[in-house]
């Protein structure tokens, strides 16, 4: 425990409230390296997510892709790109961008896979174009998933951030990475509950976006457990009721 | 290559290393889900807590969890133990939500045929509900493998010896080469493992045997489990 008082006290120590080095600078730096990351990667996964969703051509490629991606070791590729590319923010966030796009992709055809066939059908028989059930029907009812493909993206990347700062680069990792060498135990510790702390605030804010952004039917829905019940055909003299499917 | 066959010694032993960071995290994250699932399903109450704790867990960042183990456990900052046990807490935070999810999916009418038949409600869990929950829950340890195996290199950051040496090595050393063979040294070690599992799997329940079905539930549970990692 007195690890931990000394890491607060690392944090709260006016002289690294401020100045290049500062937590500020370094908190911001993570937060835009972050971003820049989670939009290149959204640009690219999730057009390729959704279509693979809706046309249903290319499924299990799409989940071997992610699978295959999600084995690459991000330290090996962030170091290896660093060498070929050239030092800068090129080469990592080129690693960063290629380990965010499985979770995102896996969440936009999970989501469209989860979406019930029934109700595509329901939109494609009351006239609807390919493009108004995919952006009116589907992606809604997806949003919940999508949106979870995006969050776990998202803390992927922070975490990944940290790890990159073996790159001479900024964010949180900084902290860490220089004070490995002289063993430095409490900026070591107090940059981890830093980033804690930033990867706890972002699936914060996700699960707020998760919880507006789901429609209130989805909500509706999910309260109740379905559950099959046997349909008791009611004895109505003179109808021929045909049997209600239980599915 | 050269450069590959002079040092291949010190290779295997890193991959050997490696291979034995990788085990536990995986073993411990399922056996250890499957209790913790249980409960999860058995109380209303139970499954929120134990779905958020797994879901908080999950969100602290690797390396930071790595540097906090010695202060929790009492370690050394240099002590595999801490990137074992981290990395277990990983695998077991997400294979919670595989399990529980697997074993909730399992058919209410057949679990009721099951208690109608005799079975205990200890003997029904054992002999139907974890048989029938199988499947995806294999796909769960599937991610948990290679998502382990992927993260142990991280702790050679930390000074815990890995394929992940070769990273660091390489990159001071301004030596693509070397990267690479560790790249791809990770790579073969999670293929490997893989296969293992999916054979294990075949081996535990041979009435999977790819029918069209079981293969789209795989492929849809393997989906979920990689978008919420």
């Amino acid at each position: 425990m007195n690890q931990f008082i000394a890491a607060f006290a690392w944090i709260f120590d006016p002289a690294h409230l401020s100045g290049a080095n500062g937590i500020p600078v370094r908190v911001g730096e993570h937060v835009v390296y972050t971003l820049l990351t989670l939009v290149i990667a959204i640009a690219i996964a999730l057009p390729a997510g959704l279509a693979v969703g809706h046309t249903g051509r290319g499924k299990s490629v799409v989940v071997q892709i992610s699978g295959g991606l999600r084995s690459l070791p991000t330290l090996g590729l962030v170091t290896l790109l660093a060498l070929l590319v050239g030092f800068g923010l090129l080469a990592p966030l080129i690693a960063l961008v290629i380990l965010a796009l499985p979770p995102i992709l896996a969440g936009a055809y999970a989501g469209l896979e989860s979406v019930d066939r029934h109700t595509i059908d329901a939109a494609r028989a009351v006239g609807m174009t390919e493009w108004q059930i995919l952006t009116r029907v589907e992606v809604p009812l997806a949003l919940p998933l999508i949106i979870g493909g995006i969050r776990s993206a998202c803390l992927q990347v922070i975490a990944t951030w940290t790890v990159a700062a073996v790159l001479p680069l900024g964010g949180l990792g900084r902290y860490i990475l220089d004070a490995i060498p002289s063993l430095d135990y409490s900026e070591m510790l107090a940059a981890s509950i830093l980033v804690t702390v930033l990867a706890l605030v972002a699936d914060g804010v996700f699960a707020i976006v998760q919880r507006i952004v789901t429609p209130r039917g989805v909500v509706a829905g999910r309260v109740q457990e379905v559950r099959v019940k046997t349909v008791r055909p009611r004895s109505v003299a003179g109808s021929n009721l045909p049997d209600r499917q239980s599915s | 290559m050269s450069w590959f066959w002079s040092n291949f010694d010190s290779i295997w032993q890193l991959t050997l290393d490696h291979v034995e960071l990788s085990i536990p995290p995986i073993l411990i994250g399922f056996v250890v889900s499957i209790p913790i699932a249980w409960l999860a399903n058995r109380y209303r109450a139970s499954r929120g807590v134990l779905l958020s704790i797994a879901g908080l867990l999950y969100v602290i960042p690797s390396l930071p969890l790595f540097i906090a183990m010695p202060s929790l456990l009492g370690t050394k900052v240099l002590d595999p133990i801490n990137v074992i046990v981290a990395l277990s807490i990983y695998a077991l935070a997400l294979m919670v939500r595989t399990s529980a999810d697997a074993l909730a999916a399992v058919d209410g009418d057949v679990r009721q045929s099951a208690t109608a038949v005799g079975f205990s409600g200890w003997g029904r869990f054992w002999g139907v509900d974890l048989p029938l929950a199988g499947p995806v829950m294999l796909a769960g340890v599937r991610v948990i493998s290679v998502s382990t195996v992927s993260l142990v290199s991280v702790g050679s950051i930390v000074g815990v010896s890995s394929l992940g040496n070769l990273f660091l090595d390489g990159y001071t050393k301004y030596f693509p080469e070397e990267i690479v063979v560790g790249i791809i040294g990770t790579l073969l070690i999670a293929v490997v493992f893989d296969v293992a599992i999916v054979v294990a799997g075949r081996l535990l329940m041979p009435w999977t045997r790819s029918t069209r079905r079981a293969a789209r539930r795989a492929r849809s549970a393997t989906a979920r489990a990689v978008s919420a990692s």
